[in-house]
Formats: structure tokens, C-alpha cells, sequence
């Protein structure tokens, strides 16, 4: 009964396909095994070194008082001041240009700009952070000015993804809205905020996270690695963790490249806390939808 | 004179250069269902969305004409849009309650438009206009998406009328719909032209003929630029049409 | 419950079929009343009213043609709606024949009796019987009731034979009873076809339950 006018070979398009599967895993493997190889050497380096010494002392240059509280709470400091100048000024600027900007050449020549800013190297965000607020402004090497610089580096993230949240909407709810006889801001308020705020929040969290990390442009702007204080105010010295391991890490005895490996796990840990507080609220709001 | 709600003169409808509707005339009848059929393209979804003044949110489009509405013509620039959207309300083709509770949904409207009264007591009204007071009464806090498609369009129905439109626009409210929850809907929108005047735009011929009361036909001409061919008693349209074009569309012989 | 306004609609138009029946009805038992009593009146009446008759037959072929036209019937409704709409029909021949019979009282109250009528006014109870009959089994669905109006039929023709017979006989034997002796031979054909056409009646009444046409 084999109809002649197909080669169905159905055997072979199968093997194709489960070697493509094959291939596809080890591909996204890769990332994991060399994420776990870093993950694997940093706990083996520093956890001799993680105690609660390096969370509660100064940085030292004796190995066994040396801490990071400083940096700690300055990056503390920093990321809670950048999150409060940025969301609001980014999630606006993001708000505007999706829902009520007119579509014209200045509305193209700001969201390409942001795109653009988007790719800039940060150690240039630094650069420009020491002209205007530190020395322009006159500001000093202070929290606030560390601050305003991470803001204009991760407004462009905050504003993209902003953006797309507010994008994945779908415009039938719009529509419903605006039929039902809302005003532009009644139906943004309402119905556009409400359903991106998971969205927001994702967007917050990568911002964040970006920030945390940042080293080139707190140089630029900090300059200081022992500070023996926790910055009492916006316009106090400061210095961040990624300073500090970047210091540990450059000096000659062993032991400091261990604890510089204590500090990536407290960053790191950090990090993790700061994301699921994030992941809590963004599943909290998250509304049930079967779209 | 006839019992007219709306009164649709020469409108003449522009997205840019493309001319999308072309010299349309129309009474739409109070308290009766008016349905648009005809051809993809035919304009008579455009016809629908400048009736409450959803195309002002497409840029670029050009409506000339009058659509007079309670003695004025809505397309003119002292009418806000956001009243008119409020007199004439609108239900889409797939059904889109807000990711709020059912509750939320039908009170959205009288909200945003500062209704006084008792907010429960006119969603339970306009629960039970649109035939789903039975049906959800018990659980007016869950979310609305958990509902069915056929009782979220119920719901979307609901949320429109609370505001007490005068005028309710559907376009394909019942084409997302399975078969038994098209026929209730269609049962549900004859009934409730007893208090609201109705224009409905539907792909599907033998839906409009039977649920509405008059039918419009609209056809696309060889620019894809829609007209209206003839309007009349729906039982004249599919009995005796006068036009030509009207016969071949609805015998099927069209071409 | 989908559907329920084109349930409302049918039955309203069925109920329409019921009135047009009854009518038809009261026709006949009037012109038979008529012509036994040279009641001149009320055949002009039976004529005057039987405008009525053609115009309800009318309207309710219109609300059939609507409701096939927008409502797609389908099935046990499509042939509802058809067979109502050949009902309507017959009923309407029905009345013609009655207004026929009231004419004809007309020109009989002219020329005076010809003699008691005894077979005639019982073809006419039996075909008024077979009328009702049948749009009883209509409305009840009925398929029994149906077939047994068919068996009244032949009653009615073994009727109309003698009537003919003794007719033809009065003819031959004088002259002068010709002209009321057609009259009446007209009054008997008629109610012989109104007998038929309740026939018909439930011959479409049995397609409407069975869905086959039988003859």
C-alpha cells in the first residue's frame, strides 16, 4: 500500500531533529557548567576567609582585621540612592514616550539617543559624573554624586525595559478604557501601570543589579579605598565593594586574593537578597492572566 | 420623521492618502439592533470606530462629515471624545475584561466617570442586563479571566452598559466565540435593544440577519475604498434586497 | 437557553396557522348555515370576511419567508416553517370554497328550496371534523391522529356520490329543479374538495413529524 510519490524516511528526520536537541543542550550547558566553575572557585577561595569579621571591620591592611563594612554600606548607600533618583525619573521618561509622546523626529532622536546611551562604556559615565557633579557641580567625591552618576548609567536600562513592559500591554485593554469613556491618564493609571508593574519591577531588578556590580565609574568618582566610616549622609565620602575587591585583589600576599573572594561571595549575596525581594513583590502583583 | 438616535451625513473617512469610506448616509434607529455587514475591507468596522471617536486615536486619519448624536454632530471640536465615548459605548471583538475582578470591571467605568450612587448596587444591575448576575454573583472578587469567553464578553457587555451608554457599538462581539455561546450572546444583544440603540459590525451574514432589526451593506470599490450600498428593514434585505450587489453578496454569488 | 426568540417566533406563527384554521372553520359552518337558512346576510358577510382569510394566509407566508430568510431553520424547524406555510395555503383554498358556498346561498335564496338538506350539511360536519382533526395532530404532533383524517376522506366521496347520484336522478326527472339541482351539485363538489384539502392537511402534518412526504 506504500505510496510511491513520497520518501517519507521518517526514521532519518527524527534522528535529525534529536541531534539538533542534542546540540541545542550542550550549547545552553555551557553557560551553566562555566557560571558553576566560577560559582565552585570563589566558595572554595573564600569561604576560609568569609566571617563575620570582614562584615563588621574596616578595611585593614592586617589580613586578620580587614573588612569591608565601609564598602558595604556604601554600596548600600549608593544603590538605595540611585534607585530612588532613577526609577521614578526613568519609569516617567518611559511612560511618556510610550503612552502620550506625539510620534515625531524629537521623539526619534530621544529614543534613539537612549539607545545609544545604553552601549556607552561605563568608565566614560564616570568620566562625565567627576566633570559635572563632582567638579562642575561641585558636589565632592560624595554619595550623592556617586549616585546621580549610576543614575544617568542605568536610566537608559530602566527606560528600555520600562518601556517593553509598558509595550506588552495589550492594546485591547487600552481600547476598553478608552471606550468606556477614561481619559489618556485615567487609562494609564489604572489599567496600563497596574499590568506592567510585574514588568517594572524585572526592569528595576536588572537595573540594579547592573549597578551593583559597577566599579569603573565609582573609581572615578570615589578614589578611595580605606574609609574607616559608614557615610552618615548623601554628602559623605564613600567607597563600594566592587573598590574593595578590586584593591584586595591587586595586592601582592595570597591571603587578600582569598578575602577579595569573600567579598565576591558577600556581593554576590547581596545581589541575591536584592533580587528576591524584587522576584517576592513581582509575583505578589503579578496578576493572573491567561493570555 | 423617524425615531432616530444617530444620524450619519456624507461622512467621508482618510487615513492619509488611502480614502477608507466614501459618502456614507445613515439613520441608525432608536432601540433597535442596526447591523454593518459586507466584504473584508469594506470600511465598516471605520464606520463603527468614528461612531464613539476611536479613530481619533489613529493618527493620520481624516474624518469629514456629520454624525449627529442627541441634536449635535460628535465630530465636531467642542464635543469632547471623552464624552461621547461615555454616551456611546463600545464592546470589541475579543472579549477584554481588564485583569481586575469581576467586580472591578463593571464598576472601571462608573469610577473613572465619578459615578455617585451605590457602586454595588448598579454592578449588580448591569451584571444581570447582560445575563451574568446568576453566574457570578458568589464570586464577584475572583479575576475576571478565569470566566469563559462566552461570559467575558458578558462581562465586557456589562462593563459598557453601567455606564448607561445611549448608543452600544459592537464589533464581532460573538466571532471569538464558540457556536452555543454565539447564539446567547446574539439572544442577549436582541433583548437588550430595548434600552440601548445597537449598531453591530459582523463578518457573518446570517448572524445579522438574525439578531438585528435593520442592515446596512457595505462594499470595498476598486480603490479598496468602502461604501454603503443600501440600508433597510432586515427582513426586506434578506427577502427582496433592491440592489443588485446586495442579492449577489447575500445569495452568495458574489464576486 | 439560546434560540429562545426564534422558538417565540415560531410558536407565534403557529398560533397564527390555529387562528387562520379557525377561521376557515367558522367559514364553512356559516355557509352551510347560509344556504339552509337563505340567510342572505350573513353570506354577504361570509364573502366580506373571507378578505380576511387571504390576508392572514398572506402574512403569515411573509413571517414563514422572513424567518427561513434570517433565522437559517434547520431540520424539524425548516420543515415547521414550510409546512406551515403549505397549511396556510390550503386553509386559504378552504376559505374560497366556503365563500363559493355563500355565493351560491345567494343565487339559491332567488330561486327558493329544493329540498331538506340532510346529505350535505353531513359532508360538511365530516370535512369541518377532518379540518380540525388535522390541526389538532398538528399542534400535538400527533402522527396517529393525522393518518386516521385520511381514512375520513373516503367517507366524504362515498357522501358526495350518492349526493350526486340522487341530484342527477332529480335533474332527469324535472326540468325546472335543473338550475337548483347544479347549485347544490356545486355546494357538494365544494365541500368534497374542502375534505381533500384537509387531507393535504395532514399529509404535510405527517412530513412535519416524520419528515417524509407521503401521498
Amino acid at each position: 500500500m506504500e505510496n510511491n510519490i513520497f520518501h517519507r524516511n521518517i526514521k532519518r528526520r527524527q534522528n535529525v531533529g534529536k541531534l539538533f536537541y542534542i546540540i541545542l543542550l550542550l550549547f545552553s550547558l555551557i553557560g551553566l557548567i562555566g557560571l558553576s566553575a566560577l560559582l565552585i572557585q570563589i566558595l572554595r577561595d573564600g569561604l576560609p576567609y568569609l566571617s563575620t569579621n570582614i562584615i563588621f571591620n574596616y578595611p585593614s591592611r592586617h589580613i586578620d582585621q580587614a573588612g569591608l563594612k565601609s564598602a558595604l554600606f556604601g554600596t548600600l548607600w549608593i544603590l538605595s540612592l540611585t534607585a530612588l533618583i532613577s526609577l521614578p525619573i526613568g519609569m516617567g521618561a518611559a511612560i511618556y514616550l510610550e503612552e502620550f509622546a506625539k510620534k515625531n523626529w524629537i521623539t526619534n532622536f530621544i529614543e534613539i539617543n537612549i539607545g545609544n546611551l545604553a552601549g556607552v562604556p561605563s568608565i566614560v559615565y564616570g568620566l562625565l559624573g567627576l566633570t559635572i557633579f563632582v567638579e562642575l557641580l561641585g558636589l565632592g567625591r560624595v554619595v550623592l554624586a556617586g549616585a546621580l552618576t549610576m543614575t544617568l548609567l542605568i536610566l537608559p536600562i530602566i527606560i528600555l525595559s520600562t518601556r517593553e513592559s509598558i509595550k506588552a500591554v495589550p492594546n485591547s485593554y487600552r481600547e476598553a478604557a478608552l471606550a468606556l469613556g477614561a481619559t489618556k491618564w485615567q487609562m494609564v493609571k489604572r489599567v496600563v501601570l497596574p499590568i506592567a508593574f510585574p514588568g517594572f519591577l524585572t526592569g528595576a531588578i536588572l537595573a540594579m543589579s547592573r549597578a551593583i556590580g559597577e566599579s569603573a565609574p565609582m573609581i572615578a568618582i570615589s578614589a578611595l579605598v580605606y574609609i574607616t566610616f559608614i557615610p552618615s549622609h548623601a554628602m559623605d565620602r564613600f567607597t563600594v565593594l566592587p573598590i574593595q575587591i578590586f584593591n584586595w585583589i591587586s595586592r601582592p600576599q595570597a591571603e587578600f586574593a582569598g578575602l577579595a573572594a569573600a567579598g565576591i561571595i558577600v556581593l554576590l549575596t547581596v545581589l541575591l537578597l536584592m533580587n528576591a525581594v524584587a522576584v517576592y513583590f513581582r509575583n505578589r502583583y503579578q496578576v493572573k492572566s491567561n493570555e | 420623521m423617524r425615531d432616530n438616535i444617530l444620524n450619519v451625513k456624507d461622512l467621508n473617512v482618510w487615513y492619509r492618502d488611502f480614502q477608507a469610506l466614501k459618502d456614507v448616509n445613515i439613520d441608525v434607529l432608536s432601540n433597535k439592533v442596526t447591523a454593518l455587514i459586507g466584504p473584508s475591507g469594506c470600511g465598516k468596522s471605520t464606520m463603527l470606530r468614528c461612531i464613539n471617536r476611536m479613530n481619533d486615536l489613529i493618527p493620520d486619519a481624516k474624518i469629514e462629515g456629520e454624525i449627529n448624536f442627541d441634536g449635535e454632530n460628535i465630530n465636531s471640536n467642542h464635543l469632547d471624545p471623552i464624552y461621547v465615548r461615555s454616551k456611546i459605548g463600545m464592546v470589541f471583538q475579543k472579549p477584554n475584561p481588564f485583569p481586575k475582578s469581576i467586580f472591578d470591571n463593571v464598576a472601571f467605568g462608573l469610577r473613572i466617570n465619578g459615578f455617585k450612587g451605590s457602586i454595588e448596587d448598579e454592578v449588580e444591575k448591569s451584571l444581570k442586563k447582560a445575563a451574568l448576575w446568576e453566574d457570578v454573583k458568589d464570586r464577584l472578587k475572583d479575576g475576571a479571566l478565569e470566566l469563559s469567553g462566552g461570559q467575558q464578553q458578558r462581562l465586557c457587555i456589562a462593563r459598557t452598559l453601567a455606564v448607561n451608554p445611549q448608543v452600544m457599538l459592537m464589533d464581532e462581539p460573538a466571532s471569538a466565540l464558540d457556536p452555543i455561546a454565539t447564539l446567547a450572546i446574539e439572544e442577549l444583544i436582541r433583548e437588550l435593544s430595548s434600552e440601548v440603540s445597537i449598531v453591530i459590525v459582523t463578518h457573518n451574514m446570517q448572524q445579522a440577519a438574525r439578531i438585528s432589526h435593520r442592515t446596512a451593506f457595505f462594499m470595498v470599490d476598486e480603490n479598496r475604498c468602502g461604501y454603503m450600498v443600501e440600508e433597510g428593514e432586515t427582513n426586506q434585505i434578506f427577502t427582496d434586497p433592491h440592489d443588485e450587489r446586495t442579492e449577489s453578496y447575500i445569495t452568495g454569488r458574489f464576486s | 437557553m439560546p434560540r429562545e426568540k426564534f422558538d417565540r417566533e415560531i410558536n407565534a406563527v403557529s398560533s397564527e396557522l390555529l387562528i387562520l384554521g379557525g377561521m376557515v372553520d367558522k367559514a364553512i359552518e356559516s355557509s352551510l348555515i347560509a344556504l339552509k337558512d337563505m340567510d342572505n346576510q350573513l353570506a354577504e358577510d361570509i364573502i366580506y370576511q373571507d378578505d380576511f382569510i387571504d390576508r392572514k394566509q398572506i402574512e403569515i407566508e411573509e413571517r414563514c419567508n422572513n424567518l427561513i430568510a434570517t433565522q437559517q431553520p434547520m431540520a424539524s424547524d425548516l420543515r415547521t416553517l414550510i409546512s406551515i406555510i403549505h397549511i396556510a395555503v390550503e386553509l386559504e383554498r378552504m376559505g374560497d370554497y366556503a365563500e363559493g358556498i355563500a355565493k351560491i346561498a345567494i343565487q339559491m335564496g332567488k330561486e327558493g328550496p329544493l329540498k331538506p338538506l340532510i346529505d350535505i350539511p353531513a359532508m360538511s360536519e365530516i370535512s369541518r371534523d377532518m379540518l380540525r382533526k388535522s390541526l389538532d395532530a398538528l399542534v400535538n404532533r400527533d402522527l396517529i391522529a393525522a393518518r386516521n383524517v385520511l381514512k375520513q376522506d373516503d367517507q366524504v366521496d362515498q357522501l358526495y356520490q350518492r349526493v350526486f347520484q340522487e341530484l342527477l336522478g332529480l335533474m332527469t326527472t324535472d326540468v325546472d329543479l335543473i338550475k337548483r339541482a347544479t347549485y347544490l351539485l356545486w355546494v357538494a363538489h365544494d365541500l368534497e374538495r374542502v375534505a381533500d384539502r384537509a387531507t393535504n392537511v395532514s399529509e404535510r402534518v405527517i412530513y412535519l413529524i416524520t419528515g417524509k412526504l407521503e401521498s
